[in-house]
């Protein structure tokens, strides 16, 4: 559908036109700023490939926690007023090592199965079961849930215990900090 | 058609926002241009929902409004008190002290 060629070419603009700014820009905060931009765009992106939860996902964490989290650590070590672009001479390994990086790896999409495509491996291999037997085998309505918590349970068993993990962790870090704290004021 | 005329015109006001985001002199208006892209991307998100008949991806612009409106008001507080362990009510002297000089 050409609309929707329309926005992903919007989005895929915005998401370029973004990266190079906070490659650019030298002040802290507001690269912080263009970071939550450029994840509520690729969350969008997400949308539009009906990828939701992924989308969510990049939601939560890229445009909330991960915006939260720079701006507490920017609040611990202090944050630099903006520091004056310094002119170096551009150095042209790297350069010549990324331009061949990347053209391998557009090399590499072109044997790559049309997006979408009906034969493809991904929708062949196992999809049809899910799709037609996940409603009599599991009983649950929704297919990524079937998935998630049944055919793959145990590897979603293993995800949890690690964000339970750390979670734990981070209550160690931040709570004990402030537990002392509360401490030395009184 | 009207939603294809009102996406194109979410899209133009999301590129509006980022110029402003990138040009904004002052802090203060690349945080209302992120505010206001948070905005534009629910409204684009909702106006997907209704392009391609799917209403459950309301619940997810209506998720994304609550994440954009906790992240401003971090972003909010940073810049009120210097920090985000600060309670707001109980505003201690020392500490105001430690973070206009942190800042």
């Amino acid at each position: 559908m050409i609309f929707e060629q329309l926005i992903d070419i919007f989005l895929l603009a915005f998401l370029a036109v973004i990266s190079i700014a906070i490659v650019r820009i030298r002040n802290v905060l507001t690269a912080v700023m263009l970071f939550g931009i450029y994840s509520l765009v690729s969350a969008s992106l997400f949308m539009l490939l009906d990828a939701a939860d992924v989308a969510f996902t990049e939601a939560a964490v890229g445009a909330g926690i991960s915006t939260i989290l720079m701006l507490a650590t920017l609040s611990l070590v202090g944050r630099d007023n903006e520091k004056p672009l310094v002119k170096k001479k551009i150095s042209f390994l790297p350069l010549i090592i990324v331009l061949v990086t990347g053209a391998t790896l557009v090399y590499g999409i072109v044997d790559l199965p049309p997006f979408g495509a009906a034969d493809n491996p991904a929708q062949t291999h196992v999809a049809p079961r899910y799709i037609f037997q996940s409603m009599s085998e599991i009983d649950v309505p929704n297919l990524v849930t079937a998935v998630l918590a049944s055919y793959r349970g145990f590897d979603t068993l293993g995800e949890v215990v690690v964000i339970f993990t750390a979670g734990i962790g981070v209550l160690l870090l931040i709570g004990g900090r402030r537990r002392e704290e509360e401490n030395t004021d009184e | 058609m009207i939603l294809t005329s009102a996406a194109l015109a979410i899209l133009v006001t999301m590129t509006l926002a980022i110029t402003r985001a990138l040009l904004g002199p002052t802090i203060y208006d690349r945080i209302l241009a992120v505010n206001m892209f948070g905005t534009k991307t629910v409204l684009l998100i909702a106006v997907i929902a209704a392009i391609a008949g799917r209403g459950d991806y309301l619940d997810i612009a209506l998720v994304y409004a609550m994440i954009n409106f906790i992240a401003i008001i971090a972003v909010m507080k940073y810049f009120e008190y210097g920090s985000l362990g600060h309670a707001g009510d109980d505003a201690a002297p020392d500490h105001t002290g430690e973070n206009q000089e942190g800042k």
